[in-house]
């Protein structure tokens, strides 16, 4: 197989991106352009699909590598993929095209420069999740935040200024000392290979430092307590394309960074640190779901219950089991299709209503029934009810937890429990109850769209609610080598 | 003794003569010499390239000249880079009625001192080439003397620059007492015996070069001169000069001081240090676009000086790529302040570009390429000479460096992220015209495209300035 397929999958979104700038912009035109980004990421999808089919689920290496020198001597541009990241390349290119159909109502002007911000955008993260050089994955990794800056800024809602400086300067702070990192490690062990890395592994001496600068870029980007408060603000000023993208991808990019990075290239700093994460984990498990209790913007409410479900995920991280770390990811596939759904059913009550309050709702469930059954769905999804992917993810999580550290997932299971409250109680006040609000009376129910969205997102999630297999069957390899390395380090040390 | 090889200069030299005595008997000329010069300048380059890039290390006339690779090499990019200036300049000297024989053989004989300074070997033709380029530089800063203040950007210029110029001065004449030699080799050899005493001479001549390439704390000059001096000269102040002052910086660091490292790496962290954190966070509270520009070339001239600090080739060598990067990305930027036109009118403040990219979205997204390039964001070129300067920073262990340099990236990148906001977020105002001069939009397109797609073939740069070699 020489087709370069994963180059393809990088390279794919930027060509229909060219495309799009080379064609005039006007409202006539506005189909056109959007059947031109949909194609084109819906050829990605297939092509991922494609890839997922080729992929050898029996070995733990990386596959379908492609290396290029680059910059002479320096760096190599090399990608591949193992089971942990070619889960997350498909829920990229599952998630992008649903973002482009769903610009419909809530994008009004300059679409096509939106979608070519969105459709760059894909470009990068797939190119987070491929590389296979730590320069190569830097590069891809801070590229995110010039598209995101901008659909935040320019087609956000009142705040969106602030909200995209404090995203953009949160980010870039924490991403800069993980270049020192990666440069550093290149001098310490003469490449930035990731695989050269993984064989000849980085001297203990250096690895709590290089841990630390790493784990400042990916704290912020999963978003850990306390550097979380960039999250709520993005999303809620962020259009809902854009928080979808946000909340489904990018911030598994730093869930993924963890496992790929943290735990592959240094074990013995991951073991000093778990505490450290497990400390923060708990906390944003607890904290942020009193937090999004409290919520009165749906948005935020949302927002806050994917800091408290990353917390999960960091959590399952550094468990270092394999249900731990299986379940982490599965989580993450989940919560990517979850709050991508829930954004989406609120940007879709938002387009009629234009308030995300959720004192503007109540007793949707009589006037928009369609819309409140998928709605369930996604809520009872987040909450982690058996049958849904949510709940594989959070129960293999707090197994791992449990044969780890007891006390731990005692006070996370708590989280469960808060985690359904919150959930629950928005959609009881948004879709129960008497309809107050007599705007309401005239809002419509799902289009076509609108319907197909939310169900391909409903479909995956029951499914895996029900069969997670293929997932598993995917990742399974490739978590339990790692844990295999991962214990070698320790007892060599 | 092989007189080729100083064949550009001289041929520079004789060119400026011509030109001043056409200009002299032909009236209404500028037009035809301003072409003329341009000519020079891209011959003058060509022969260059031809007559002394190949050349590994010659010294001339007893020792006081070099002709090397780097001497070539920052040669070639100072005449070029002085082409794009004055290729793009005709269309706002015009506006200002300023569009004389003058301006054109001012930068050629600046040009040509500056190519002095990069060839000089002897700390006296390294002296006479900064007077030849300075006397030209002042003239140019007040050249639209109709304007209060153009005069007073050119007249601060001056007296500040002759006061580092007498610092320099006295740094050579310290060093010539304890040497008893102005020849950079001979220096080098006697450095070892009174080194202590000679350090004076390396803080005082550090000093007027710091000033000249406007680092911290010698910068107060730049944001005055930059914002008064007409915007063409502003352009050329901001990217021509420097190659040339980094260069002798270059020279000076490894060759007659390389023993005394210990001694002028605190200096040059120092300095880079404080150039880099100054020039981020005093460019935040400005209105005006050339101010911007001044601190945040200030902050840029930091991060290549940290190049220089790390005593390496491999330093050395990042600084040059930084240097050339940085030309193009702020030809683009001025390039964009030139468009900034309407009815004869120039505009300079940073809410003018309110809203710009509804009416002018090729301008804007070529600025929104410039400004995150200039931030240091990939995968755009401005990250890789940021990446480059701190690979070599770090493999000398300068962490300290390395995190301060980084962290004042992100503070840097809050203000240009301002001028973005402005432009995209921002509600639009009237625009601008939209007949430039094609020149213009030559060399906006040419730095915006090299910038963004600089990313695909990064090593044919790094190939350039391999074969600079000092240790």
């Amino acid at each position: 197989m020489n087709f370069p397929i994963l180059s393809s999958l990088i390279l794919l979104p930027t060509i229909g991106a060219l495309f799009l700038f080379f064609t005039k912009s006007t409202r006539e035109n506005n189909i056109t352009v959007k059947y031109v980004a949909l194609f084109t990421s819906l050829v990605n999808f297939f092509l991922s699909i494609y890839l997922w089919i080729l992929f050898d689920h029996k070995t733990s290496a990386f596959q379908f590598i492609e290396e290029r020198t680059w910059i002479e001597g320096f760096i190599d541009y090399k990608v591949g993929v193992d089971g942990i990241s070619i889960l997350f390349i498909i829920l990229t290119t599952f998630i992008t095209p649903l973002c482009i159909i769903s610009v419909n109502n809530s994008i009004k002007n300059r679409l096509s420069e939106f979608l070519i911000a969105v459709l760059i955008m894909e470009s990068f993260m797939l190119g987070v999740f491929c590389s296979l050089d730590l320069v190569v994955f830097y590069l891809f990794f801070e590229a995110g935040l010039i598209p995101m800056f901008l659909i935040i800024g320019i087609w956000g809602g009142a705040r969106r200024v602030y909200s995209a400086f404090k995203f953009f300067l949160y980010t870039l702070l924490g991403s800069v000392l993980m270049l020192v990192a990666i440069i550093s490690i290149f001098w310490i062990s003469g490449t930035t290979d990731v695989e050269k890395l993984y064989e000849i592994g980085i001297d203990p001496k250096y690895q709590n430092l290089l841990w630390l600068a790493f784990f400042s870029s990916f704290a912020v980007k999963t978003p850990m307590w306390p550097v979380h408060t960039w999250l709520p603000d993005a999303h809620v000023e962020a259009p809902t394309a854009g928080s979808v993208l946000l909340a489904a991808i990018l911030l598994k990019m730093a869930g993924y960074g963890f496992i790929r990075f943290s735990l592959g290239l240094f074990p013995v700093a991951s073991e000093i640190f778990t505490p450290l994460i497990y400390i923060l984990s708990v906390i944003a498990i607890i904290f942020t779901s009193l937090i999004a209790l409290m919520q009165e913007d749906m948005k935020k409410l949302i927002a806050y219950s994917s800091v408290a479900h990353m917390g999960f995920v960091t959590l399952g991280i550094f468990t270092i089991q394999q249900q731990g770390l299986e379940g982490s990811i599965i989580q993450m596939i989940s919560h990517g299709l979850v709050s991508a759904a829930l954004f989406l059913s609120v940007g879709i009550v938002y387009d009629r209503m234009h308030s995300r309050l959720i004192n503007t709702y109540g007793g949707l469930v009589s006037i928009i029934p369609k819309y409140s059954v998928l709605f369930m769905i996604f809520a009872l999804a987040s909450l982690g009810l058996p049958g849904t992917s949510g709940f594989i993810g959070e129960f293999l999580i707090l197994m791992g937890a449990f044969k780890d550290n007891f006390l731990v997932a005692v006070i996370a299971s708590l989280g469960v429990i808060l985690g359904a409250a919150y959930i629950l109680w928005m959609y009881k006040r948004v879709v129960f109850g008497k309809v107050v609000n007599l705007k309401l009376k005239e809002i419509v129910d799902l289009n076509r769209s609108e319907f197909f969205i939310l169900s391909s997102l409903a479909i995956p999630i029951i499914i895996f609610g029900f069969y997670p297999d293929p997932l598993i069957n995917t990742i399974e390899v490739s978590i339990s080598d790692l844990i295999k390395n991962y214990n070698l380090n320790i007892l060599n040390k | 003794m092989n007189l080729v090889l100083i064949f550009p200069e001289v041929f520079l030299s004789l060119s400026i003569m011509f030109l001043l005595i056409l200009g002299v008997f032909k009236k209404k000329s500028s037009s035809l010499i301003q072409s003329i010069s341009l000519v020079i300048l891209l011959v003058t380059a060509v022969i260059t390239y031809n007559e002394t890039l190949g050349i590994q290390k010659i010294l001339l006339f007893n020792d006081s000249v070099i002709i090397d690779y780097l001497s070539s090499l920052m040669k070639i990019v100072t005449l070029l880079g002085a082409f794009l200036v004055l290729i793009i300049s005709s269309n706002y000297l015009k506006t200002f009625k300023i569009h004389k024989i003058e301006y054109p053989i001012l930068i050629l004989s600046s040009v040509l001192g500056m190519m002095i300074m990069i060839s000089s070997y002897d700390l006296i033709v390294f002296y006479m080439g900064l007077e030849l380029q300075s006397l030209a530089l002042y003239v140019l800063a007040t050249f639209n003397r109709d304007q209060l203040k153009s005069s007073e950007a050119g007249l601060k210029y001056f007296v500040l620059s002759a006061l580092s110029s007498g610092l320099l001065l006295y740094g050579c004449s310290l060093i010539y007492g304890f040497t008893g030699t102005t020849n950079f080799n001979l220096i080098a050899a006697q450095l070892d015996s009174n080194e202590y005493a000679l350090t004076f001479g390396i803080v005082f001549i550090l000093v007027g070069l710091a000033f000249k390439i406007s680092a911290v704390p010698f910068h107060m000059w730049a944001p005055d001169v930059y914002e008064g001096s007409p915007t063409t000269v502003t352009l050329f102040f901001t990217i021509v000069p420097k190659v040339a002052a980094l260069t002798v910086f270059i020279r000076f660091l490894y060759v007659p001081f390389l023993n005394l490292i210990d001694q002028w790496q605190t200096i040059l962290i120092f300095l880079s240090v404080a150039s880099m954190l100054f020039g981020a966070i005093a460019a935040i509270g400005q209105k005006n676009l050339k101010r911007l520009i001044a601190y945040s070339s200030i902050g840029h001239v930091g991060y290549a000086l940290a190049g220089l600090a790390t005593g390496s080739n491999d330093g050395i060598q990042n600084s040059v790529i930084y240097i050339i990067i940085y030309i193009l990305m702020n030809l683009g930027l001025f390039s964009c302040l030139l468009m900034m036109r309407r009815n004869n009118e120039y505009f300079e403040s940073i809410d003018d570009l309110s809203g710009l990219s509804k009416n002018h979205p090729l301008l804007s997204i070529s600025l929104l390429v410039i400004l995150f390039s200039l931030a240091g964001i990939p995968p755009l070129a401005g990250f890789f000479a940021k990446f480059y300067i701190f690979k070599s920073v770090l493999e000398q262990s300068m962490y300290f460096l390395a995190i301060v340099g980084l962290l004042s990236t992100v503070i840097a990148a809050f203000y240009y992220l301002r001028i973005i906001k402005i432009i995209y977020f921002d509600k639009e105002k009237e625009s601008f015209d939209k007949n430039h001069n094609t020149w213009l939009k030559f060399s906006l397109a040419l730095s915006t495209i090299s910038i963004l797609f600089y990313f695909i073939f990064p090593s044919e740069i790094i190939e350039i300035v391999s074969k600079i070699n000092f240790i």
